[in-house]
């Protein structure tokens, strides 16, 4: 057997120095790397697992309600599932994206997309869908554990219990979109943020949304919540109160049926905007959800374009309705006295153009008040021609046309108010003086809105004095209860002489007591207003129902009532609808009796301080939602 | 032939400080592993367990110290055959884990031949030089590598790829004590062994995600499936967020929340590094080199050469322990699966590491009354 000898073994025991210095120097090493990690990079990992554990959720906060002027709910919020997705917490995004598809049978594209937009990196959770059905938020709870970083969060929506009553007034909600949140506007929120996309949702959006709150929560590898660490609650929006009454606004919407058209109605006194309805609509609650791409080509798409608001953004030459702008302007321009007879034999010759009037025959001799009630094109032909088309542009402006109302609605149209100055700058072409016979008779260039019109005839009844129409009288803060009231403004005064009011005033009495309106006649009030029919096509000949609907003139009544004291204002727009006398004027008799009947203290004489309210609401209360 | 007389004095202060750092070390563990499962619900908590393993341990280090360890060493070949035996045995009918071979299910229990492997292999080796000297380099190499071998492919077959370096790690350490012809080569084994996990950090380096994956998936498929060094950036960010003085008992979030995977086996250094900061590191630290230490130094005082490489042959496979598992914790190595001797909870490597101790003692106690 052979073994080591004594020597050898003092040999090994040297050799142990090279495993204690190779020991020592390699524990030195461990200990530098060690130093590295928790002394010098040290606060740098202790904020990566600060990260590692807290998520911070959004607390959605609840939209302000929406009322009418009488404290009937417009817009509230119902509770609903929305669904969460934290990146951070997902290990297999793929994975996540195709199981979620399946569960809830969406697009894997859309949540795709919904995860790789927005800003907050992967630690915020993103709102992936919202109005989760009861089925579908129980089934991806029952998923859980197969779904980490997935969250269902209860959240509330936009409701509107009306449907689509005063849809284009309220307009809708929407996801906050990418373009938006670039803005300074939107710098509060984020992806996934609810604000106004239409109407006084978008207008007000700032008072009615509110402020977003705050949970951290602490979370485990999996991104199960354990508890909750700091919350900062999130603050409800501003509840608004509209000028609006929900039930004229309903009366008015029937009125129009399935026709296309509008019909606004102002108090004169205030610029109260007491109803404003745009046909045809379309459901708020459906545009508040989000909808798919086929089902918002459909809207968009739609010829008749539901989602446009008539009232405010559509563009119609006023027809006869602007001769109350033009009595104005030829009277106090001196172009006219009121005893100026005009002879109409039913056309006016202009160089080698016959100009026709309505009347076959013509209407005779003619004083103004007579061409009013009686809508005498050829005596607006002539006084027309003699102002000339700038001195008909000033006036036209004076009493709003060609501007914005001011009404507090996005993407509010103007019109157009033709002049030599503007044909040259929109055009490049001189004016023609027989454009102004056609513009004398709110044909040709002239178009307005139906609100514009509105006002306009509010500003007669109001002798002169022309005010802001408004939208919302007041925003009330949830938490303080603190009333903003958004006072009547006065937007400016026409300078027309009262007498010159006065002689409008009573011939637009006249046109509905035995001029072109008498179908507007109202046993309970006396009403006062002017007809109008836009003509689509330059050249018709033939009766009108033999005409394509889509051809047809668009019949215009704008009228005021109670004619001694106006409270109520409006313009009625019926798209192809023929005459205004006919078609138009009915539909404006039978809003302003139901306004009567509703506020009967209308009709006793003008209001102590210009305000009118139904008894039902005392200021500053707030009725239950 | 040999007259051998046990030391009769008992514990001397030596035997005691050597048994306090163990106690010390081995509570450490304790502590750490009830920080990270205290608040799993089981009827028999992992802590518990773990001190079973330490009770069941204690009889091994004792069993090893108080018998002859020139008796053990006789027995070092037929516990060889039956480690192999049960190696292949694993790889049979093993019970799997995360893709991997390596338990052999005892009642409720799993049974990790590879650890006690490492063990026999000292043994084995210990008693092969202690008989063979002075001849060539086919004795000196290459007979004790064809011992080697069949115990280091069975291993690696599993995959275990911890243990398997382990294994060439007490090899080499054996070679450079008995001392190869060339000093050079024994010095250049054992380097290049405690230097792969920095040569496979570099080439890691070069290499694409698909590769790595690739790679990581055939040498170790129980570690991180996602392969996005999940696992590596968790104990990290766990051992770095602890800072200098820690985040206390039970305040490790990346533990207590389960983002370290692993937290009381393999990871139980980052646990520990979380909890108690940079200067409880240096106390751990500390505490291993002086176990270490006394080690050495009964390998350096024993009487005959088996001891002495048995000591060695120990003290080498701790070492290496330790330094890979915490270098590969603190993401300076390849994810591995090496456990902290003494510290990470299992009852095979507890077992083991506590058996090599006793042995370690042994040697010690023997040499004060061994006469020729």
């Amino acid at each position: 057997m052979i073994r080591f000898n004594d020597s050898d073994l003092l040999d090994l025991q040297r050799r142990l120095v090279i495993l204690r210095v190779g020991l020592l120097l390699v524990v030195a090493l461990l200990t530098l790397r060690l130093w590295h990690l928790q002394i010098r990079e040290g606060p740098y990992y202790r904020d990566l697992s600060e990260n590692n554990r807290t998520r911070t959720v959004v607390l959605e906060p609840a939209r302000g309600l929406i009322f009418d002027r009488n404290g009937i709910l417009l817009a509230n919020n119902v509770p609903s599932f929305a669904l969460y997705v934290t990146l951070e917490d997902v290990k297999d995004r793929q994975g996540l994206i195709a199981q979620l598809a399946s569960l809830l049978g969406l697009d894997p594209e859309v949540i795709q997309k919904k995860l790789s937009t927005g800003k907050g990196g992967k630690l915020l959770p993103r709102k992936v869908k919202d109005r989760l059905t009861l089925r579908e938020a129980t089934l991806i709870e029952s998923h859980r554990l197969d779904l980490p970083g997935v969250m269902i969060q209860v959240e509330s929506q936009r409701n509107y219990p009306g449907g689509a009553a005063a849809a284009h007034l309220l307009g809708y909600v929407g996801e906050v979109s990418a373009d938006q949140l670039e803005k300074a506007d939107f710098a509060d929120l984020h992806q996934g943020s609810i604000v106004g996309q239409y109407g006084v949702e978008k207008a007000f959006d700032r008072q009615v949304r509110g402020r977003a709150g705050q949970k951290s929560v602490e979370v485990d590898a999996l991104g199960h919540e354990k508890r909750a660490v700091v919350a900062e609650k999130s603050v409800a929006g501003d509840d608004l109160y509209l000028t609006v009454d929900i039930r004229l606004q309903k009366i008015a919407e029937d009125l129009l049926g399935e026709e296309s058209g509008a019909i606004v109605a102002l108090d004169p006194t205030t610029g109260d905007v007491l109803a404003m309805a745009s046909r045809p609509g379309f459901d708020p609650n459906m545009l508040s959800k989000e909808l798919t791409n086929k089902q918002w080509v459909e809207i968009v798409q739609n010829e008749r374009r539901p989602l446009n608001n008539r009232a405010t953004q559509g563009q119609y030459p006023p027809g006869s309705t602007f001769k109350v702008v033009m009595a104005a302007a030829a009277l106090e321009s001196n172009t006219v006295t009121p005893s100026t007879m005009v002879r109409c034999n039913g056309g006016y010759q202009f160089g080698n153009r016959l100009f026709h009037d309505w009347k076959q025959g013509g209407h005779g001799s003619v004083d103004i008040n007579q061409a009013l009630i009686h809508s005498c094109d050829v005596y607006f032909y002539t006084v027309g021609q003699r102002m000339g088309i700038d001195t008909i542009a000033e006036y036209a402006k004076q009493f709003g046309l060609g501007q914005e109302t001011g009404v507090e609605l996005p993407s509010e149209r103007v019109g157009i108010v033709p002049s030599t100055a503007w044909k040259q700058k929109a055009r490049n072409q001189p004016w023609y003086p027989g454009e102004t016979i056609s513009a004398a008779i709110g044909q040709g260039y002239v178009t307005v809105t139906p609100l514009q019109m509105a006002s306009v005839i509010g500003t007669v009844a109001n002798d002169g004095v022309a005010v802001r129409p408004r939208l919302v009288q007041a925003v009330i803060n949830r938490i303080t209860g603190e009333r903003t009231e958004f006072p009547p403004t006065v937007r400016g005064k026409v300078a027309v002489k009262p007498a010159t009011m006065t002689l409008i005033k009573e011939a637009l009495a006249d046109v509905v007591t035995k001029g072109t309106a008498t179908r507007a006649k109202s046993s309970l009030v006396t009403i006062a207003g002017k007809t109008g029919t836009a003509q689509t096509a330059a050249l018709r000949t033939g009766p009108e129902k033999d005409i394509p609907k889509r051809l047809r003139d668009h019949a215009w009544f704008v009228a005021f009532a109670p004619v001694e004291a106006p409270r109520i204002a409006l313009a009625v727009l019926a798209e192809h609808m023929g005459h205004g006398g006919s078609a138009a004027a009915p539909l404006a008799k039978d809003v302003i009796e139901a306004y009567v009947k509703a506020y009967p203290q209308v009709l006793k004489g003008p209001p102590a301080r210009g305000r009118s309210k139904s008894p039902a609401l005392t200021p500053g209360s707030r009725p239950k939602a | 032939m040999i007259d051998r007389v046990i030391d009769s004095r008992g514990l001397d202060s030596f035997d005691l400080r050597f048994l306090g750092l163990i106690a010390i070390i081995l509570s450490v563990g304790v502590l750490s592993i009830y920080s990270v499962t205290h608040s799993q619900e089981t009827a028999f908590p992992f802590y518990l367990k773990q001190l079973v393993w330490i009770l069941l341990g204690t009889v091994a280090f004792l069993v090893m110290y108080l018998s002859d360890y020139h008796k053990i060493a006789r027995l070092a070949y037929p516990t060889y055959a039956v480690i192999l035996i049960l190696l292949a045995v694993v790889l049979l009918m093993g019970k799997s884990s995360r893709g991997a071979q390596r338990w052999i299910p005892i009642g409720p229990f799993a049974f990790q031949p590879s650890e006690f492997a490492k063990l026999v292999l000292v043994l084995v080796l210990a008693n092969y030089y202690s008989r063979v000297s002075r001849v060539g380099w086919l004795q000196r190499v290459v007979l004790p590598g064809l011992i080697v071998l069949p115990g280091l492919l069975l291993i690696l077959k599993q995959p275990d790829l911890g243990s398997g370096l382990s294994f060439l790690a007490v090899y080499a350490a054996m070679l450079l004590m008995v001392g190869v012809r060339s000093k050079a080569l024994g010095i250049i084994l054992l380097l290049s062994v405690m230097l792969f996990p920095f040569v496979w950090e570099m080439v890691w380096a070069s290499l694409h995600d698909y590769q790595r994956q690739r790679v990581m998936a055939f040498v170790d498929p129980d570690y991180d499936p996602g392969g996005k060094g999940y696992h590596a950036l968790q104990s990290k960010i766990a051992i770095g967020s602890g800072e200098l003085s820690g985040k206390g008992l039970y305040g490790g979030t990346q533990s207590q929340l389960k983002f370290l995977p692993e937290g009381h086996t393999d990871f139980v250094f980052a646990v520990y590094a979380e909890e108690w900061g940079f200067v409880g590191v240096l106390v751990l630290l500390a505490l291993f080199i002086a176990l270490i230490w006394v080690s050495l130094e009964i390998a350096a005082r024993a009487k005959d050469t088996l001891g002495a490489l048995l000591a060695a042959g120990i003290v080498a496979m701790l070492c290496f322990c330790v330094v890979v598992n915490i270098g590969m914790t603190a993401g300076m190595f390849p994810i591995v699966g090496i456990p902290l001797p003494l510290v990470s909870y299992g009852g095979s490597a507890t077992i083991m590491t506590m058996a090599s101790l006793g042995l370690l003692l042994n040697v010690k106690r023997r040499r004060l009354t061994l006469f020729y």
